[in-house]
């Protein structure tokens, strides 16, 4: 048996460093996470491997003030549903910025970030969070 | 033969923090309430179904439902275990009602349990955060509260509902739950002091979510026969109906209506043959007070965006035309989370009955309970009629 988190987490290490997930080719709609089965084409759907570009707007958020211990040292923190620029949506942390200067509808990029441990002599988890887009970055505003 | 089901007994052990009493205690406290109730032997019973959503986390055991029966010492019968997060209790209460319909099973006990207490506060809220997409939003970050925070925002933007208005859930199920004397909180809270009250998940506070409870609850299921045989007064299970929605809340394309509560309060009210100005008492599950204001709109109390109003106004108090939560709800009765919709069916019983004292709805015919899963992806509704 895997030390805790150590299986579940290094199988999905291509998904969630990269933000990586799928597209049906039938219909076109893109998957975060990857869907084993395209839920609109069902076996007419056939699914690749899709790299998000990694840029969206926020769709909602929260302002996390009591959270289990994994997360305890981290309060007050943002949690969001980023809306990602091919449609679909997903929940992640935001980060590099004031809590009070987030809005829905801000534009917003990816970055590579530590997300939390499996207890103390747990695996630590690596993922995806989410940043307000920088203009110096050349990103331009949706 | 007819295939009527009836509810001919209700039970539950009085909701709170009971430090003295473990899982086994309270589960058989309801169970024996609802079966005295029912004036049933235990040897009428052929089955007995459970609902409970996470008893291998909260207290270390599973298997719950022949521990149910053993300890009731009803002997050797069916004994079944159903999970569906907070809803749970609901899947318990349709698994009897279809046993019981399609004639395999004639009385069956049906239990809700759930001891919350035994665990420290972050295991508490890691295990409550399983009933939404654990992979992919507890695992980020995203507690419960903030989920139902995600729709709270989305509400307040796109219908104007206001902080008044978040809080009056609150308000309403305490004013009730102080006339319920198994209640958690059986007393009142001024506004002020829900909208005072710490923050959770902003827009969320303490005061908008339903507590850590232990509590179990009971119902004795019966065919016609049967229940002509034991009561004057069965109260009917006129519909039950079940729908799924996705698992994660970042996957529906709208976060402030729950489709899966929609769906099966159309479909329950068509198989009851009923409208839903039929129906006399409500329970409408109020984990969060966003979301009473959501199901308020999605039962067809009120409009789309339209609930805050509808508590402003007064349509959901007792007195009013669609009295909600009388018990006093998740948030006052308390949220024990395989316990609630049994609970929620045993509040429609008595109601029906004419039993529920100072919360009485006057001369209510018809109930009907929407018990959720998670943040809506499953939603199991109930309709009573005596």
């Amino acid at each position: 048996m895997a030390e805790q988190g150590v299986a579940q987490v290094w199988r999905r290490i291509r998904s969630i460093y990269n933000v990586q997930g799928n597209k049906c080719k039938t219909c076109k709609t893109h998957y975060f996470p990857p869907r084993p089965v395209c839920p609109k084409c069902r076996r007419k759907g056939q699914l690749i491997d899709y790299q998000f570009k990694g840029l969206g707007s926020i769709y909602t958020f929260t302002v996390v003030r009591q959270a289990p211990d994994d997360f305890k040292r981290q309060i007050p923190y943002v949690v969001a549903q980023v809306e990602l620029d091919e449609g679909t949506r997903l929940t992640a942390q935001i980060v590099n910025v004031d809590p009070e200067d987030v809005k829905i509808g801000m534009r917003v990029r990816a970055c590579f970030r530590k997300i939390k441990e499996f207890g103390e002599s747990g695996v630590i988890v690596y993922g995806y969070k989410f940043e307000p887009t920088m203009k110096v970055t050349g990103h331009k505003e949706k | 033969m007819s295939n009527k089901v009836a509810v001919i007994g209700v039970g539950m052990c009085k909701f709170g923090e009971l430090w003295e009493q473990n899982l086994r205690d309270i589960t058989l406290e309801a169970g024996m309430y609802a079966i005295f109730d029912s004036g049933v032997k235990g040897s009428d019973i052929d089955g007995v179904v459970i609902g409970n959503m996470s008893a291998g986390r909260f207290t270390g055991q599973e298997h719950l439902g022949a521990q149910a029966a053993d300890m009731g010492g009803l002997g050797d019968m069916a004994a079944y275990s159903v999970e569906a997060a907070c809803a749970s209790g609901g899947a318990a209460v349709r698994q009897a009602y279809m046993a019981v319909k399609s004639g395999e099973h004639k009385v069956m006990l049906v239990l809700g349990t759930e001891k919350m207490s035994d665990v420290n506060q972050t295991e508490a809220m890691n295990t409550i955060s399983v009933a939404s997409d654990w992979e992919n939003e507890g695992m980020f970050g995203a507690t419960f509260p903030a989920l139902y925070g995600f729709m709270a925002r989305r509400h307040m933007m796109e219908y104007g509902t206001t902080e008044e208005q978040l809080a009056m859930p609150t308000v309403k199920n305490h004013a009730n739950a102080a006339h319920n004397e198994w209640a958690q909180f059986q007393r009142p809270v001024p506004i002020e002091v829900v909208m005072k009250s710490g923050l959770l998940a902003d827009p969320l506070r303490v005061l908008h979510s339903a507590p850590i409870t232990d509590g179990a609850a009971g119902l004795v299921v019966c065919n016609e026969e049967i229940a002509k045989k034991y009561s004057d007064t069965p109260i009917w299970i006129e519909s039950s109906e079940q729908r799924s929605d996705t698992l994660a809340l970042h996957d529906r394309k709208s976060i402030t209506t729950m489709n899966a509560v929609v769906t099966s309060t159309r479909e329950s009210l068509k198989e009851a043959n009923l409208e839903l100005t039929d129906i006399d008492v409500f329970e409408l599950h109020d984990s969060f007070s966003i979301g009473e204001i959501i199901l308020t709109e999605d039962v067809g109390i009120a409009k789309k965006g339209e609930g805050g109003k509808a508590l402003e106004e007064g349509i959901t108090e007792i007195g009013g035309k669609f009295p909600v939560n009388t018990s006093g709800g998740l948030k006052a009765r308390g949220h024990p989370i395989g316990a609630t919709g049994v609970a929620q069916i045993v509040e429609l019983a008595l109601q029906l009955r004419g039993e529920a004292d100072k919360r009485q709805v006057d001369g209510a015919e018809k109930g009907l309970a929407v018990n959720i899963g998670g943040t809506g992806a499953t939603s199991i509704v109930h309709i009573l009629g005596r």
